[in-house]
């Protein structure tokens, strides 16, 4: 049976990971290139390279950075921040990426993911939405968690599939460096609603909010958490061996 | 030298970059000459089937192909490429592959239960056959190792040629071989270690 899947995710600035607090207060952790050999190297079953750099110098340099990966690393590699077109699309697949994440530029154009889609399949097109309550409603945020778009979240994801998009990332802005488990309420109401593979992130903070992830939820399939694997809190081989004595399919 | 036939599908970065970290002579080529002249061939793909075989015959590749296979030369299509390889697809239609291997594909829809997630897309065990041998392919891997699989159709009605299964609702065909043929429906050169070890066989072959 097909097996839950563990990702890392590498926000990548300047040419270095760093990972963000409810995303604010950025810290230097590691190279990116080294990082993810590392993690390929123990049990990642996938990463996703995000790039938050805004200078084209930053951009070009992300760019390098992911072909020096990609020559490296042979697990699924996805790759999202800046992708507002299809010749960013074009750019980073060409570098080695499986599957770009298309997150504020899929806001401002919807059709971003219908062309990414019809371009490239769906398989390659993941939509990336970062959710926060605002007065009992899912609301999206745009620009990395700082704006409210007043769109409500499950509708947009809805439409989000039917344009194309073959993947979901729930980051829950709620939950998100909190460490205290992932937003269950948040991705069953995802899950209810579409039926591509959802990948659930923000929260992680211990092995037993991934157990408690995979069999709260039985649909989600995948769980990400950045700094939780940075700093060594959770090991990666540690925690698949955890679930799969847990009885969950894990690639061992 | 493994030839990686560019006919304009899908992505090739990866598949030439893995072949470089096994230190395996490659060259991602649409040069007929260089592919001639190649002690094995991989036929790679990503997209539509009808797209892709309409490509490969744009440039003269299907029937050097199906020349090349026939004088014995080691051929592997991976995903779309070892659908290419067979009789027919019923992807949006009904067309014509290479025909190296028997058997036809189909969509993965008509035999797994409707609450599975379509594409079949992640990491799947690979199951060998009990009446057969381990394929040469295989010899560095055991039963049970994952491999990453992204695929929304699947080949069937090839018995003899399977070589591995994997379980998705129902058997699904994961790698196929015929003579010196093959195919993998998942992708090697993103299943890590266990991917890799599979190429270096083929290598060798």
């Amino acid at each position: 049976m097909i097996t839950k899947r563990i990702i890392p995710c590498l926000d990548v600035r300047d040419g270095r990971v760093v990972k963000g607090v409810n995303f604010l207060g950025l810290s230097d952790v590691s190279s990116p290139v080294e990082l993810a050999q590392f993690y390929s190297e123990n049990g990642a079953d996938e990463l996703v390279f995000y790039d938050i750099t805004a200078s084209a110098e930053g951009r070009a340099l992300f760019t390098d950075i992911l072909c020096e990966t990609a020559r490296k690393v042979f697990i699924p590699l996805t790759v999202g921040g800046g992708i507002n077109t299809l010749a960013d699309f074009d750019r980073v697949l060409k570098c080695g990426a499986d599957k770009v994440s298309v997150n504020s530029g899929a806001i401002r154009n919807p059709m971003l993911i219908k062309e990414g889609a019809e371009k490239y399949g769906s398989q390659c097109v993941v939509l990336s939405v970062d959710i926060k309550r605002v007065d009992g409603v899912f609301c999206v945020f745009a620009k990395g968690g700082r704006e409210n778009t007043g769109i409500e979240a499950i509708s947009w994801i809805k439409r989000g599939v039917e344009l194309g998009a073959g993947e979901i990332v729930v980051n829950s802005i709620d939950t998100d460096g909190v460490k205290g488990g992932f937003d269950i309420e948040m991705l069953d109401a995802v899950c209810e609603a579409v039926n591509v593979p959802v990948i659930a992130s923000g929260g992680a903070g211990s092995r037993e909010d991934f157990a408690t992830l995979f069999e709260t939820l039985p649909k989600i399939d995948a769980g990400l958490a950045a700094s939780v694997f940075h700093f060594g809190q959770i090991k990666i081989p540690e925690l698949k061996k955890y679930l799969a004595d847990k009885g969950i399919s894990m690639r061992l | 030298m493994i030839a990686i036939i560019d006919y304009g599908v899908g992505n090739l970065f990866s598949l030439g970059s893995s072949l470089a970290a096994l230190g395996i002579d490659s060259v991602v080529t649409d040069d007929e000459a260089v592919i001639r002249n190649a002690d094995k061939i991989i036929l790679p793909g990503v997209g539509a089937f009808r797209d892709a075989s309409e490509k490969l015959a744009e440039r003269g590749f299907d029937k050097l192909l199906k020349e090349l296979a026939a004088r014995g030369k080691p051929i592997m299509g991976i995903c779309l490429g070892m659908q290419l390889l067979f009789d027919e697809s019923y992807e949006f239609g009904r067309y014509k592959g290479l025909g190296l291997i028997k058997g036809s594909v189909k969509p993965i829809a008509d035999i797994i239960p409707a609450d599975l997630k379509i594409p079949h897309i992640g990491w799947n065990g690979l199951i060998f056959p009990e009446n057969k041998d381990k394929n040469e392919i295989f010899k560095y891997i055991n039963e049970g190792d994952c491999v990453y699989f992204v695929h929304s159709y699947y080949a069937t009605d090839c018995d003899d040629a399977v070589i591995a299964n994997t379980s998705y609702g129902a058997p699904l065909t994961a790698a196929v071989a015929s003579g010196n043929v093959y195919g993998c429906q998942f992708h090697p050169e993103k299943s890590g270690n266990v991917g890799l070890s599979i190429i270096k066989a083929f290598a060798e072959l």
